[in-house]
């Protein structure tokens, strides 16, 4: 245990000394807060059939930075080890590849999480001054922050996945910023091309994302999404845990 | 305290290591040298369980470096070649980090801190970054690390590449410190530095054992040591034929006149000495002798001669 926190603790120091995690704070802080301001400046023209949670975490300022952080806050993780040569102490030291594994998700995901504590603020924020709830049920705000959770954790993973298959960490960002768009585009995809079976839309819809944040912006929690981005995090952590272990015994 | 049997390792297209055997005992500094290429890396790798072997076993402590791997990473201190560091934390934070990954409690820490940073002359750098520090301070740091935990078997590939001649002094003297409390594997390719501070030399070239020993064994050993040089006075060709006449010598030639006194390079066989005959032979014929010597060759030209016997 001593071991993993130490890990971690080292991932979030790497995060924190190197300018990235100050670019995407940075990066989300004003895209959300445009977001934010823009919404706010709607709504105050006139009655809207949505809730301001909903239409916050449903604008493309929204899903541009959603999607953009992933390849900058894991693209260094394994990479820049292998490059630095660092991963040969990490490899040496009585520490398990699991533990390696876990610790690196947990750095990247913390610090995930960490960047949409402000949108909480913006909600409180709204229901000060406007005197009226930013969405009418606490379900709203425990699915969407649910949601956000469950897809980070998914995203992350991917994130890990590409920057464990290289020591070139823009080639770690290329790749995992296509996976990341490959994905997104399923969402996208059933709203953009007409005349889709019903099949494929419904198949579409299993993996759209907006489709996903739509749902759980109302408080549905739907098991479908629950078990895709679950089982997806655990399955791609386990193959970066099987390239860790190549790595070891076959390099 | 390190057993390696058979030991090989192949890349695609070569093989680094091959059918590689030797034995160290606990308490002993020996180091490794070779040519570039030759498989100390490679070997010093696969004992500190960085990579795995393609066949043939290897023990540390009695424990396998494969099968368990884990209390071999325990009990060795590893620096790798080149020392890979987190540039970004500074030095006290990178060695607390590195003890909580061997498992150290908080007093033990504080305690071996203190230590290792007084050990390796690096107090007043404690708080200084990484990245910001030369290569010596750097170095420096790699081995605070590797001495930590206190290890029972400390590999060192290449410890003093890239220090000044003040430096270099620091670590050999450092190394001799550690030695008997530790047992120390290092490898280098400046052999002055290996025959200061070791008790035992493993040369390797082409992945196997050229010859082993402690350095005064191997200078014993080395044909490089089978020369005499002998000055006489006297006519050049005729002590030349004398010279060829005494046993156990096989070569002579001679080296050139100067001022009526000829120098020869007389190559002797194994083992012979025939020096106290060739000094039999000036009186017998009344030439005057003005020089008779065995030279001792420096390891460095032991190495090469030994590293030229393998290629031939």
């Amino acid at each position: 245990m001593r071991t993993l926190s130490a890990l971690i603790l080292r991932e979030l120091k790497a995060l924190f000394y190197s300018p990235i995690a100050y670019v995407v704070l940075c990066l989300v802080l004003a895209l959300s807060g445009l977001n934010f301001y823009l919404i706010v400046s709607a709504f105050s023209a006139g009655p809207t059939p949505v809730t301001v949670v909903e239409a916050f975490f449903n604008t493309g300022a929204f899903w541009f930075s959603f999607f953009a952080i992933f390849p900058l806050i894991t693209m260094r993780l394994y990479a820049e080890e292998f490059r630095a040569g660092t991963y040969e102490l990490l490899q040496t030291a009585p520490v398990r590849d699991w533990q390696i594994v876990v610790a690196k998700f947990t750095g990247a995901y913390l610090f995930f999480l960490m960047l949409w504590l402000p949108t909480a603020l913006y909600f409180g924020l709204y229901r000060w001054i406007a005197r009226e709830q930013a969405s009418p049920a606490l379900g709203n705000y425990f699915g969407t922050y649910v949601l956000l959770a469950m897809m980070g954790a998914f995203f992350v993973s991917i994130g890990c996945l590409a920057s464990v298959l290289t020591k070139n960490q823009v080639i770690a960002a290329i790749l995992s910023f296509v996976a990341v768009a490959v994905i997104f585009n399923f969402s996208i995809l059933g709203f953009v091309v007409p005349n889709l079976s019903p099949g494929i839309r419904r198949v579409l819809s299993y993996f759209s994302s907006v489709e996903h944040m739509y749902e759980f912006n109302r408080g549905i929690l739907s098991t479908g999404p629950v078990i895709y981005y679950l089982s997806g995090a655990f399955l791609l952590q386990y193959l970066t845990h099987a390239v860790l272990q190549y790595r070891r015994w076959k390099l | 305290m390190i057993e390696v049997e058979q030991l090989t390792k192949r890349y695609a297209g070569h093989t680094a290591v091959d059918d590689l055997s030797f034995t160290v005992a606990r308490g002993e500094v020996v180091g490794f040298l070779g040519p570039n290429g030759a498989g100390k890396t490679t070997t010093m790798r696969i004992l500190s369980c960085f990579l795995p072997a393609t066949s043939g076993a290897a023990r540390v402590a009695g424990f396998d470096v494969f099968s368990q791997s884990l209390e071999v990473r325990r009990r060795v201190g590893y620096m790798p070649e080149n020392t890979p560091l987190y540039g970004d934390l500074r030095v006290e934070e990178f060695l607390t980090y590195r003890a909580a990954l061997r498992g150290l409690d908080a007093a033990r820490t504080r305690r071996r801190l203190g230590d290792v940073l007084e050990l390796c002359s690096l107090r007043h750098m404690s708080r200084r970054i990484i990245g910001h520090l030369s290569k010596g301070y750097r170095q420096r740091v790699g081995l605070a690390d590797a001495l930590l935990h206190e290890p029972e078997l400390l590999i060192l590939d290449e410890p003093t590449i890239g220090l000044d001649p003040g430096q270099i002094r620091e670590v050999r003297e450092l190394i001799n410190r550690l030695g008997g409390k530790h047992t120390v594997l290092l490898s280098s390719h400046i052999l002055p530095e290996v025959e200061a501070a070791c008790s035992r030399v493993i040369i390797i070239n082409r992945g196997r054992i050229a010859a082993s020993g402690t350095p005064a064994e191997l200078v014993r050993r080395s044909s490089a040591s089978d020369v005499l040089r002998v000055e006489l006075g006297a006519d050049q060709t005729e002590a030349a034929a004398a010279l060829r006449e005494i046993a156990g010598v096989s070569e002579v030639t001679a080296a050139g006149v100067v001022d009526g006194w000829v120098s020869f390079t007389v190559r002797v066989g194994a083992e012979a000495d025939p020096r106290e005959a060739i000094f039999q032979l000036a009186t017998t014929r009344g030439w005057k002798l003005r020089e008779l010597s065995r030279r001792t060759p420096s390891l460095e030209e032991v190495f090469v001669d030994i590293i030229h016997a393998d290629h031939r």
